[in-house]
Formats: C-alpha cells, sequence, structure tokens
C-alpha cells in the first residue's frame, strides 16, 4: 500500500485519500466569461511530469496539495494550502 | 489438405505473405498523416481508402501497430448506452463490427453473445428501465431481466441474498458482443496497406509544425514529413500529442488495470457486468476469464499494476462466480485510458484548422473502432463533420453541453 504524508493526519494508507485534481488558481467570478469558466472546469494540463494537485483525506476532509510525478508515481511534496505560494504552484502551469 | 500443409511446411522457400506495407522511407509529403496505429487510427485510414479513394496517407506508430490500448482492451463490443447520442453512434460501430470479417476476408472472432449488467438496488433498476427504454426506441436489443431470466441466462452467477449486494435485476443486452482486438487492427491495416496506405512503425511523433494557424510539418524520430493535415489517434498519449499543436483537452490519464485466469472449459457464454462490484467478465474463446474493473483512483502515465485494485478485482469476481476461488491469474496488465468529464470521447475539429481530432476514449474506444474511423475519414475527405459525432466536439465543453454517459459505463470509475 502506498502511503501518502497527511500535512494534517502524518503518513497514512492512501485509499484514504481521494484525488481532487489538478491545482489551477480560480478565476475571478465577477470578470471572468463563459470560455474562461469552462476551462477552468473542465480542461486540464494533464501532463507526464511533476504535477501539483488537489487531494482530501477523506476521514477529515481536510484538502491539501501534492506535488506528484504523474510518470514515476512518485510523491514529492505534500503541503497545505496556505504554502502554495512558496513553491510556484500558483502559476497555472 | 493435410499433406499439402505438410510439403508446405517442408518446403525450403516458403511463400510469404506479407500483411502489411513493409517499412519504407518516409515520402517528404502525405496528404493525411494519421498519427497512432492503434484500431481507431488504421481504421480511418481503411475508410479513408476504401471510401473516399485517398491514399497518399501515412500511419505514424511509435511502438508497433495495435500495441497501445488496442491490445489492452478488454474487448467488450455494445451499444446501450443512455443517451440518444451515445446510442445511436455505438449502434452503427456495431452493425459494421458484424461485417468486419467478411469485409476484410480476416477473422476478427466477432461473437455475439449478449451482455448482462447487473442492479444490486433500485437506483441502477431504475437507470437501466431509463437505458431499456432509450435502447429499444433507438432499435437497440436491451430489455431489464428479473432474477429469474438472470439464472436461466446466466446459470453460474451467485444469486444468493446473503451476500454483500445481492443482484435484484440485470440489463441484457442481446447485441453485446466480442471480438479478437488485435485482428481488428491488422484487419483494417491489411485492408489500408493493400491501397496503398503506409504504415510506419517505430516511428514516434515528436512535433508539430504550424504555420498561420495551420498544420504544415510533422516531426519524427525519422524525420520531417509535410503534410496536408494531420489526425490525432493517441488513446492514453492525448493530451500529451494534442499539447504539440497548442491544444488544451478536457482529459485526465488514468490506467484501468484488468486480469485473465488459466483456462477452463466453456462455461460462460455472455458477458457480464456490475457497475456497483466495479468489475466485469466474459469467457474468450480459449477458456480464460477476462477480469476487468474500474479505472484506478487518481491518473498516471504508467502500465504498472498495483496489488489493491487486483485484491479488489479478485473480492468482486468471486462474490459473482464463487467457483473462480481456485482459479490462477495468468496475465495481468494495465492500459491508459483518457477519461473525459462526460465519459463520452472527443471528436471532430480541434482549435487547428487541418487538424483533427479522435480522443478521450476513455474506457468506451474499442466497440466504436469500425464507427470511428469511418467518421473521422468522412471529416477529412469531405471536410464535413458527420452528424453521428457533431455532439462529441471539443467544443462542447465552451457550450456546456455535455453528453453524460456516465451511468452507462460496465464498471464506474
Amino acid at each position: 500500500m502506498k502511503i501518502l504524508d497527511c500535512p494534517l493526519n502524518g503518513p497514512r494508507n492512501i485509499s484514504e485519500f481521494t484525488y481532487g485534481g489538478e491545482y489551477h488558481p480560480t478565476p475571478e467570478p465577477a470578470t471572468s466569461d463563459r470560455r474562461a469558466w469552462a476551462e477552468y472546469v473542465f480542461f486540464h494540463d494533464n501532463q507526464a511530469g511533476v504535477v501539483t494537485e488537489w487531494w482530501m483525506h477523506t476521514a477529515t476532509a481536510f484538502w491539501f496539495l501534492v506535488d506528484r510525478n504523474t510518470v514515476t508515481d512518485e510523491v514529492l511534496r505534500t503541503y497545505r494550502v496556505d504554502e502554495a505560494g512558496q513553491c510556484g504552484a500558483g502559476d497555472d502551469g | 489438405m493435410p499433406l499439402s500443409l505438410l510439403r508446405h511446411g517442408l518446403r525450403k522457400n516458403r511463400a510469404r505473405q506479407h500483411q502489411f506495407s513493409d517499412n519504407p522511407g518516409l515520402k517528404k509529403h502525405y496528404d493525411v498523416v494519421i498519427i497512432g496505429a492503434g484500431g481507431h487510427g488504421l481504421a480511418t485510414a481503411y475508410y479513408l481508402a476504401t471510401q473516399h479513394g485517398i491514399t497518399n496517407v501515412a500511419v505514424l506508430e511509435k511502438s508497433y501497430l495495435g500495441s497501445g490500448n488496442t491490445a489492452r482492451n478488454t474487448a467488450v463490443i455494445r451499444s446501450n448506452y443512455l443517451t440518444e447520442e451515445g446510442v445511436s453512434f455505438y449502434r452503427e460501430s456495431l452493425k459494421l463490427y458484424k461485417n468486419l470479417s467478411n469485409e476484410f476476408d480476416y477473422n476478427i472472432m466477432y461473437e455475439e453473445r449478449g451482455q448482462l449488467t447487473l442492479a444490486h438496488n433500485d437506483a441502477a433498476v431504475r437507470s437501466f428501465r431509463w437505458r431499456a427504454e432509450v435502447n429499444q426506441h433507438l432499435g437497440v436489443r436491451s430489455e431489464l431481466v428479473d432474477r429469474q431470466s438472470i439464472a436461466e441466462l446466466v446459470p453460474q452467477l451467485n444469486l444468493d441474498e446473503d451476500v454483500r449486494y445481492p443482484i435484484v435485476a440485470g440489463l441484457w443486452h442481446a447485441d453485446g458482443a466480442t471480438a479478437r482486438h488485435d485482428a481488428v487492427a491488422w484487419g483494417y491495416a491489411r485492408g489500408a496497406c493493400a491501397r496503398g496506405v503506409e504504415l510506419h512503425q517505430l516511428t514516434e511523433v515528436t512535433g508539430i509544425g504550424m504555420s498561420n494557424g495551420r498544420v504544415d510539418r510533422v516531426r519524427t524520430t525519422r524525420g520531417d514529413i509535410s503534410c496536408g493535415c494531420v489526425v490525432q489517434a493517441v488513446a492514453g498519449n492525448s493530451s500529451l500529442v494534442a499539447a504539440m499543436a497548442g491544444i488544451k483537452l478536457p482529459i485526465h490519464s488514468y490506467p484501468l488495470q484488468a486480469m485473465v485466469t488459466q483456462p477452463y472449459k466453456p462455461l460462460l457464454n455472455p458477458h457480464v457486468s456490475s457497475p456497483q462490484l466495479h468489475v466485469y467478465t466474459h469467457q474468450t474463446s480459449r477458456g480464460e476469464f477476462v477480469i476487468g474493473g474500474g479505472s484506478d483512483p487518481y491518473p498516471l502515465y504508467n502500465t504498472r499494476s498495483t496489488l489493491d485494485m487486483k485484491e479488489s478485482l479478485a473480492a468482486s469476481i468471486l462474490e459473482l462466480l464463487p467457483f473462480l476461488a481456485q482459479a490462477k491469474i495468468l496475465r495481468q496488465w494495465a492500459g491508459t485510458t483518457d477519461m473525459t468529464p462526460d465519459y463520452s470521447p472527443i471528436m471532430g475539429r480541434s482549435p487547428v484548422e487541418n487538424y483533427y481530432l479522435d480522443a478521450g476514449w476513455g474506457t468506451w474506444g474499442f466497440k466504436a473502432t469500425p464507427i470511428s474511423g469511418k467518421c473521422m475519414a468522412e471529416l477529412v475527405a469531405t471536410g464535413q463533420v458527420p452528424d453521428l459525432i457533431k455532439p462529441f466536439d471539443l467544443d462542447r465543453f465552451y457550450r456546456f453541453q455535455q453528453v453524460n454517459e456516465a451511468g452507462a459505463t460496465a464498471a464506474s470509475h
């Protein structure tokens, strides 16, 4: 069983977690158009390589970010959302 | 006959039949470049040649033909979907499948064995009734069946009520079928190559050259070629190849794991699936039980297998067919499924004028092989999007007009 290091609960089996999609900054609802919303909701980079993703520890409903290699399945880093700025995850690669 | 076979076998210079074109050098220019020599790409090439007389076509494949998801699917052919758009599309695919062996003069081992989808709760029964009505309205054979009919259709099924999820009803789809997946790709390749299409294996596309918003060059590991247009048919790598043309897709790529048991005497005729148990199975013509399930819980570009998924497949199949408890697993593998938000494909035009998409084939690609090839060929040849695939265009996500087939998968993902 693969282990994921939850920033709140510590290392837990990956079956306790739910994948939540790629991390993208939310567009400003007041100013963005339908097309921008469609892109935000449906479209993904789906890259082969290191990707920043949302994950949730299901039992505690705690959402956090994971830097994961989508080819090797190696988890490089898990961190709280408020730490996102420190790793460059904010730019919508 | 046996004597002539023996003579033929002992002869030194046996006349070998080349099924596909040898790997010649790449020409400088092709009218149509198809990326991906899987079922869909080869079918597109075949119908371009047979229906539209377009033969200056190159099919480029980074590995060998049919080495991707064409080799990795569980060979289920069915049309019992939920939406009018979906049912009509897959229904036409089944019609083409039925005659493929005759058309190719090559046996694809098409067997119409029927498919039984199991309901374990009232919500599933309601959705099956809905699907049966839509299917019948569109001329597809689907009906809701009770436990007694299930016992008659598939006597091997465990209908006990003291299991985790007792079976309450089923959706019987008499049109359900299977075929030899490799032979489908080989048949299309042979037919296309015989008419002048070039198949280039071990030729990986590394870049797409554009000028004035049009594709004009394709870069490969064997040199650059110029092209009139490009069709991408690379299930499992759709986002990565589309990105070379600057196109972003609504796809996440997940592994889907499957396995087969040791062979048994013929004892299970139809295809059986349970969306609630996330499992489906049928017995192949060589006796193995093919067991497939839902996609992995998170995306990955890797066809590795995990013990978790294999355990859950085994637990689920034992609930349906307990006699498999002693079966040994012979092989297991994974394919990469390009999952779209609505579980329908993305076909047709792209934001680049002469770049056509045949993508987003998730877990439903094999059954659509003939009709996808036919529609993509018609689009390339005439410039008109066939009515059958209009609902599946990429733009539907910008219009918020999805074709929701999430409720019609064999195993929920």
